[in-house]
């Protein structure tokens, strides 16, 4: 039976796959102008912030809408996932602009001469939030399960770039501000993780109706 | 700057049941009824805890009606019904041969979709089940019919008119003073049949809130087509189709939750 | 502009006068025309009795035992045939009411809907509102007189028979089985209009059936049973034919005194002075006279009958 309700809730989930894949592409554009130092791709990944807020913005008045309807089951955690989903991707957009914002900086001066595993750091984290939004797109919440373990690689991997940053700047005190840059960015890649992570476990909430938030630790 | 304090957080693994809730009280075991040679109910089997609201839902025809009515065995009033399986109340098979059937609707009281007052006074139809297990003090039944309607919240909308007849009350005090009159028996348990479905929004929220209050002293089974009522006021829910128990659980569950598709088709509302 | 196309719109959807709809015309003129002859019938025949009848209605014709010749205007009387027609009435609504309330009570609420033997009775009670009213005289006199009333005497040792010849009990009882049917479907009819759900709250509180009947159910259906007692009232109280055998006499010197004494009955009185009068022109006036009587008082039967309806509905209205 077609009712307007659904296409009410196709409507709210095309917004989120829209919003997704803006928030991919910000990411993906703020590490290739961190790596590239490509100033111009780095302005524009800043200016794209707003899309992603007013996108968050217009998720969340739709789910209002919905929710004053009484959805159940399914439905109901697809509109309240909804709401976090959206959260989530603005936080990613928030996090690839500090991104970008350290690229700006950073492209303004001249290059560090410092070995460091950016690349696979920012290819890992890029991944993870592909596969978790693919997850969801995908509606797959096995491989949604599977995914959240690779974000302890990436701690790791973060936690091991934070200390040669930090021994460089303790042997060349005259770098501290452009790897201050660097520390930043390299967080922001790990927080875009953590988010990926926490979208992922949203989505097997919505599919398959188990909670695992926080499973860890409680 | 005054030191703020923030109330001390109390860790709960689970929300807490009302007190006295969480024993079994009705145990229907693989209970199937027919009518003639059509089966109205498949092989059923579900515990109703007590002091807890239970709601049946289920699509028009489903069945729910039919078993809340074999809980007080109302369905032996009509012709050519055949039950098979067994519905215990504490221990207790209410179909076994040597049980009084005027006993049993002593102890299960029943709430119809519509209001039925009797053509009497508002205290005579309170005090109809207490004169018919021969009370006759006048003060007793003072008392009694008193108590059932506060315990109804009608009290204060009739306390001075109570010789006046039942059929002037609104629909939704009709159907309180209806809620009065069961409880005025004090039953254990209270079976109650869409009781809202005739009533206006605020009538029917008056209702919801009343049974919300009865579950502390009583075990509540309501059977409603409304799912927000469900999830309203039902601490656990059971889902039929054709005849058939297809899920029960805590209300939470089977709204946020189900386990069967049928039962997330429906409570969706993609059927009934 | 925009006012004058607006209006012009508007006159185009007037509606056109209906034509003159001869149908709706002449059906209400033919039921209308059906009721004033009715009422002029009506009008003749009231008109005719009491026109004739009420010059002759004298307290003395009322109140007085008339001799064995009561076709003497002067000395007649019709006091007995009163008390007779009364008490004969009376005596089979005792009877016909709760035997009828309870058939009628069994019907509806404990038997099976469709047995065999509910469609027995069922037409067993159909078939004895068809009979003709003589024919209950005849089963009066063979059932009630012979077999019962003779049995009686024989078992109380009677001397003569006291029993087993025409009284008022047998012909109270005659009319109370003439007018069964009529107490049985207007009591039907009354339960049937009692809404299930009364029944049912009263069951769910822990009610036996009896005490349902008893304590909702009858009271609700008391105005349709009394209905069912005008009826057969009316009914009876204007029958001759099944009083016949069963105890009317031709004369009485006295008046009833008890059950087993015949009566005398203004219905039957109508036929004898139409019949047996030697001098019709004389007896005319107290004919008329006789038959207003009659009408009087099955009117004042009735009107009792209703009034105390009235009451009784007033009454569940009161209390709800």
């Amino acid at each position: 039976m077609e009712r307007h309700f659904d296409n009410d809730l196709a409507e709210l989930k095309q917004k989120l796959l829209t919003m997704a894949s803006h928030a991919e592409k910000s990411v993906s554009d703020a590490v290739s102008a961190l790596v590239n130092r490509d100033l111009d791709l780095a302005l524009a990944v800043k200016a794209n912030d707003e899309v992603l807020d007013r996108f968050e913005l217009d998720v969340d008045e739709m789910a209002i809408n919905l929710l004053a309807k009484a959805p159940l089951a399914s439905e109901l955690r697809l509109v309240t996932m909804a709401m976090k989903l959206s959260q989530n991707l603005e936080r990613v957009g928030d996090e690839a602009t500090k991104i970008a914002k350290r690229a700006r900086d950073l492209s303004k001066e001249p290059p560090l001469k410092l070995q460091l595993e950016f690349p696979k750091l920012s290819g890992l984290a890029l991944g993870l939030l592909k596969a978790a939004l693919d997850s969801f797109v995908q509606k797959d919440p096995a491989a949604a399960r599977a995914m959240i373990p690779r974000d302890k690689e990436i701690n790791a991997l973060h936690k091991q770039i934070q200390a040669q940053i930090i021994e460089h700047m303790k042997q060349s005190p005259d770098n501290i501000q452009r790897c201050l840059h660097l520390l930043v960015a390299a967080k922001s890649l790990e927080r875009i993780a953590d988010h990926a992570t926490n979208i992922a476990e949203e989505v097997v909430y919505l599919y398959e109706a188990q909670d695992i938030r926080h499973a860890d630790k409680i | 700057m005054a030191e703020t304090v923030l109330p001390k957080l109390e860790v709960t693994a689970q929300t807490p049941l009302a007190e006295g809730a969480g024993a079994s009280l009705i145990e229907i075991s693989n209970l199937s009824l027919f009518y003639g040679k059509s089966r109205a109910l498949k092989d059923i089997s579900l515990s109703i805890r007590e002091r807890v609201v239970t709601a049946f839902i289920g699509p028009s025809g489903c069945g729910k009606s039919t078993l809340l009515r074999c809980l007080n065995r109302m369905n032996d009033l009509i012709d050519g019904v055949r039950i098979e399986g067994s519905v215990k109340i504490g221990e207790h098979d209410i179909y076994a041969s040597d049980v009084d059937v005027i006993e049993l609707r002593k102890r299960v009281g029943m709430v119809f979709q519509k209001s039925n007052p009797f053509p009497k006074s508002i205290y005579d139809n309170v005090a109809y089940g207490l004169k018919l297990q021969g009370v006759k003090s006048k003060s007793e039944l003072d008392a009694a019919v008193e108590q059932s309607l506060n315990g109804a919240a009608l009290w204060d909308e009739v306390k001075d008119r109570l010789h006046s007849s039942a059929l002037g009350l609104s629909g939704g005090q009709q159907q309180r003073l209806c809620i009065a009159r069961a409880i005025a028996v004090k039953p254990e348990i209270i079976l109650m049949d869409e009781p809202a479905s005739a009533l206006d929004p605020i009538a029917t929220s008056r209702v919801e809130d009343l049974i919300l209050e009865l579950k502390k002293d009583f075990t509540i089974v309501i059977v409603t087509h409304n799912m927000q009522q469900a999830t309203r006021i039902s601490d656990e829910t059971a889902f039929f189709y054709m005849g058939e128990l297809i899920e029960s659980g805590p209300t939470q569950k089977i709204f946020t939750m189900p386990k069967q598709k049928r039962t997330e088709d429906y409570v969706t509302g993609r059927f009934g | 502009m925009e006012a004058q196309s607006l209006k012009s719109k508007a006159q185009s959807h007037h509606f056109r006068t209906r034509q003159f709809d001869f149908g709706s015309f002449f059906f209400s003129g033919l039921t209308g025309l059906a009721t004033l002859l009715i009422l002029a019938i009506l009008a003749v025949i009231l008109g005719n009795i009491i026109v004739n009848g009420w010059p002759n209605l004298t307290w003395h014709f009322v109140s007085t035992i008339p001799k064995k010749d009561f076709f003497d205007p002067a000395t007649t009387g019709v006091l007995p045939m009163i008390i007779g027609t009364t008490i004969r009435v009376f005596v089979m609504t005792i009877f016909v009411l709760p035997i009828g309330v309870i058939t009628a009570v069994y019907l509806t609420e404990y038997a099976p809907t469709h047995s065999p033997v509910t469609r027995i009775i069922r037409a067993a009670v159909n078939n004895l509102a068809g009979v003709p009213s003589i024919v209950f005289g005849l089963f009066g006199l063979g059932f009630f007189i012979n077999f019962i009333g003779r049995n009686m005497d024989q078992l109380l040792h009677n001397p003569g028979p006291v029993w087993g010849q025409p009284a008022v009990l047998w012909a109270s009882l005659t009319l109370a089985v003439m007018t069964m049917p009529v107490v049985i479907v207007a009591t039907e009819e009354s339960l049937k209009a009692i809404p299930m759900g009364l029944r049912e709250a009263s069951l769910a509180l822990g009610a036996t059936k009896l005490e349902t009947i008893i304590r909702i159910v009858l009271p609700q259906a008391l105005p349709g049973i009394m209905t069912g007692g005008i009826l057969a009232v009316s009914r009876a109280a204007g029958e001759v034919a099944p009083i016949l055998f069963t105890g009317v006499a031709y004369y009485m010197a006295s008046l009833p005194g008890k059950l087993s004494d015949q009566f005398m009955d203004l219905g039957y009185h109508v036929f004898v002075l139409s019949t047996q009068s030697p001098d019709i022109e004389k007896t005319r006036p107290i004919l008329y006279a006789t038959v207003l009587v009659l009408l009087i008082l099955t009117f004042a039967l009735n009107f009792v009958a209703v009034l105390i309806r009235a009451r009784v509905r007033k009454k569940l209205r009161a209390l709800g």
